[in-house]
């Protein structure tokens, strides 16, 4: 296990095996683990916390293009899967965000993140099948599976999405795939007020329209034009027929194909719209939850976009998170800081800590992974 | 135990309409799908608030008495297998919609709403719920919950957790908790997916918010004759290797198909050893050219016949015959026990060459039906529960079925659930950690291992006597 020296006073430890993993956990009494620290705010360590890198454990084990299905390391690349997924017309439909960044599979499944994407069939947490990790006492566990479909044992796959590392440090992930779309377009479509938008997004996502991704952005001001982008795949031969009809059942829009669709979604996944010095926060949302928050961000210049249909809102907010906390804890929402400095990382509402506690009880009674946690 | 203070504080609690502790009163709760085991419980109790609920799982943690959550009871695993010093809450009047929001396309709804009601009270807005377990008729969201169920459609779809958004449910000591919400997305540890499938070991759900879809605009549905179960397979890793993404690919073997066609008489050919049938779904547009390169791989799959269902009627008859097949194998046989195992798709042929082998090993007659597009098997192990040892012959057949599973690296219930019948496989499953934790993590929630008592994980309640019983009649 080599020990880089990027922060004298942070001890860095990076296992290239699960038992290293083990035995690291074993060892020290505050434990951070991380992937490759793209996802920034999640990354950073608290108080005498030992950082776990899991950016050595990077290995495809295995992928049969027939079963929809491979299990890699926690610490692979997501990229690394897309291209090895891209090879046989595959690829994880919820969009990951980074990938470009160095974002791994495990931390994009203790994250919890998905991207536009995850709108027609589902997120993170509906393509991860199995998991191994490594709990508070060091045990590795294993749960779920490796084939698309198992009920059996408690779904430990689930709880680990989101979880931040702190029920387990993740060793070995198993994911569903689909084949991939032929071909993409998207259609940006310009609406006069948010409030139109929103109606527009409404329509849509009761309609038996086949929408891979449906992302709002809105103006400044709820009263500024904001623009819905409508992202289609399938066989190219029926593409334009299906932008037309799309395109008639907004009223408008202009269509994006080829490489200036894939260009228009990778900026979208990387976050290259929101500033450098801003704190990009995930906040699960609602359509019908909108427009409250939009109320009060229209006192604050935070660019901002709402992806999934309206259900999860990418917010870059410019200062300290004091203010946002207490307005997403009084519109009954979450937040979760993920690129930034900003400290807490968690805001708003928290649900479901007595369940959580219990369990946290269970995988990590000396609570080495929970240390810095806002309770 | 149950003690005369408990019943005593119950009867405080439940009017007595509600309360059944008469033997013919109980009679119908002393199993469920899975019939071959019985255990009569001490009480039911017909709960109609979620409030009520919360206090009987109170009362029964003060004094330590066992509890079994129960739906319509439809479960093939024996999930909602009473205990004899326990009660059963049957949830079936807790059994209202609480909202449902087109905008948000979301339903809140009690655990007693029977599944295929959402999708009714979605239609108006052009939105359905997918999870689709054949029982969908009359099994309740509760118990989808508890076991994570399936159906025809989940590889594209996903089973019932990839649609629970949140979940509001009290623990086995009466704490009451929220998990997720409307959002399909959420921040924390996914506990409402956690909860999803824990087989009612970490409590009762009292309500549940589920993700709605649009309604496809379209279906195309195939129905392909095979004159082996090898070429019926082959033709499903054709589709997949095309790139097409179905909503559902399911086979039948000859018996199955003879079953189904006297029960329904829903036009199947035959004469042949294998059925798939393929259903494309989506925009109109779209499906029509998937359509094309769908035929192009089934034409070139070796069919022997090829049915193209040409309206809604059509395919519904498709359906039909296979919606119907595992209550029409009772037409085959007194008696029968569903398998639900899971192998990787490739391994499909395999797995049924296995199940072959063993059935004449066996002498017993086994049915297949199944979710191909899955792996998820479903064999029929025909018996007759009058002839001395059929049953055990039966069980220890069906167990040779999932230590193949395992083996071949797939899982021992796809959609069923482990509940009674499986949990002494869960060990060859997972390892001994794996169980550890498992039983650390249910204890930390429920320290009397009241929820659910004897389901999923072995080792707590004894393996209750098989009964014989006469037709099964199930809608799995």
């Amino acid at each position: 296990m080599k020990t880089p020296t990027m922060d004298a006073s942070v001890q860095r430890l990076r296992p290239t095996t699960v038992e290293e993993v083990q035995e690291a956990v074993g060892r020290h009494p505050r434990i951070k683990p991380v992937g490759n620290g793209s996802k920034r705010a999640l990354a950073r360590p608290g108080p005498g916390e030992t950082v776990l890198e899991l950016g050595g454990l990077a290995q495809i084990l295995e992928y049969e293009p027939a079963e929809y299905t491979f299990t890699a390391l926690a610490g692979t690349p997501v990229a690394t899967i897309q291209a090895a997924l891209a090879e046989h017309g595959q690829y994880l439909p919820f969009d990951p965000p980074l990938a470009e960044q160095g974002a791994t599979l495990g931390g994009t499944v203790a994250a919890g993140l998905s991207g536009s994407g995850r709108y027609r069939y589902g997120g993170v947490r509906d393509f991860l099948l199995g998991v191994r990790f490594v709990d508070g006492q060091g045990r590795l566990v294993r749960g779920g599976g490796k084939v698309v479909k198992n009920a059996a044992g408690f779904d430990f796959p689930k709880l680990m999405v989101g979880s931040l590392g702190r029920l387990g440090v993740l060793v070995e992930v198993s994911f569903k795939v689909f084949p991939r779309p032929p071909a993409y377009a998207t259609l940006v479509v310009p609406r006069p007020s948010l409030e139109d938008a929103l109606e527009t997004l409404a329509r849509v996502a009761t309609a038996p329209l086949d929408v891979e991704a449906l992302d709002l952005v809105p103006g400044e001001q709820p009263q500024q034009q904001a623009t819905l982008h409508l992202r289609l795949g399938g066989l190219p031969e029926v593409m334009a027929a299906r932008a037309d009809r799309l395109r008639e059942f907004v009223g408008g829009g202009e269509l994006y194909q080829g490489e200036e669709d894939a260009a228009l979604w990778r900026q979208v996944a990387g976050f290259q719209w929101a500033p450098a010095d801003h704190t990009v926060v995930k906040i699960p949302v609602t359509p019908t939850t909108i427009p409250a928050l939009e109320e009060r961000l229209a006192s604050v210049n935070a660019p901002r976009r709402y992806a999934v249909g309206g259900h999860l809102a990418w917010l870059a907010w410019p200062g300290p998170l004091t203010q946002l906390d207490r307005w997403l804890a009084e519109l009954g929402l979450g937040g979760l800081a993920i690129l930034g400095s900003a400290e807490p990382v968690e805001l708003g509402v928290r649900r479901g800590l007595p369940f959580l506690r219990r369990i946290q009880e269970a995988l990590d009674p000396e609570k080495r992974f929970s240390t810095t946690e806002r309770t | 135990m149950v003690t005369a203070p408990f019943f005593a504080a119950l009867a405080r609690l439940i009017p007595p309409q509600r309360l059944l502790q008469r033997p013919e009163q109980l009679a119908p709760y002393e199993s469920d799908a899975l019939t071959a085991f019985r255990a009569r419980p001490a009480a039911v109790v017909l709960v109609e608030s979620q409030q009520e609920v919360i206090d009987v799982v109170r009362l029964c943690h003060e004094h330590g008495v066992p509890f079994v959550a129960r739906g319509s009871g439809t479960s093939l695993s024996g999930g909602s297998l009473p205990l004899a010093d326990g009660i059963v809450i049957a949830l079936n009047r807790l059994n209202r919609i609480l909202q449902l929001d087109p905008r948000q396309r979301i339903a809140v709804v009690e655990p007693g709403v029977i599944n295929l009601d959402v999708t009714k009270a979605a239609a108006p807005y052009g939105l359905y719920y997918a999870p689709d377990p054949s029982s969908q008729l009359i099994c309740t969201i509760g118990g989808n919950v508890a076991f994570n169920s399936g159906g025809a459609h989940c590889l594209k779809y996903g089973m019932t957790s990839n649609h629970v958004l949140g979940i509001k449910a009290v623990l086995p000591d009466g704490e009451v908790v929220e998990m997720g919400g409307p959002s399909l997305e959420n921040v924390g540890p996914d506990l409402h997916g956690f909860f999803v499938g824990s087989e009612g070991l970490f409590g009762i759900a009292l309500e549940i918010t589920l993700r709605l879809l649009p309604k496809p605009e379209s279906y195309r549905t195939v129905l392909a004759a095979y004159a082996s179960l090898e070429a019926a397979g082959d033709a499903v890793a054709q589709v997949v290797a095309s790139g097409l993404l179905p909503g559902a690919m399911e086979i039948m073997d000859h018996l199955a198909i003879q079953a189904a066609e006297a029960a329904v008489h829903a036009g199947y050919p035959q004469d042949a050893a294998a059925l798939l049938i393929v259903e494309l779904e989506g925009e109109q547009i779209q499906v029509d050219a998937e359509f094309q390169q769908l035929m192009q791989v089934i034409q070139a799959s070796g069919a022997t016949e090829i049915r193209v269902a040409h309206d809604e009627a059509e395919r519904a008859r498709i359906w039909k015959g296979r919606k119907g097949a595992f209550s029409a194998v009772g037409r085959l046989s007194p008696d029968y026990i569903v398998q639900d195992g899971v192998v990787p798709r490739s391994r499909l042929g395999q797995a049924l060459a296995q199940i072959e082998k063993l059935s004449q090993a066996y002498g017993l007659r086994v049915a297949n039906v199944f979710h191909a597009g899955d792996g998820n098997l479903h064999p029929l192990i025909l018996f007759n529960g009058r002839e001395p040892g059929a049953l055990e012959r039966a069980e220890a057949l069906a167990g040779e079925i999932l230590r193949m599973c395992i083996e071949l690296g797939g899982s021992i219930t796809g959609e069923h659930g482990v509940g009674m019948e499986k949990r002494q496989y869960m060990p060859e499953m997972f390892n001994e950690t794996d169980m550890a934790v498992m039983h650390q993590v249910r204890r930390r929630v429920d320290p009397k291992e009241l929820a659910n008592r004897g389901k999923m994980l072995p080792g707590m309640a004894p393996h209750p006597q098989p009964i014989q019983t006469q037709e099964v009649m199930v809608q799995p």
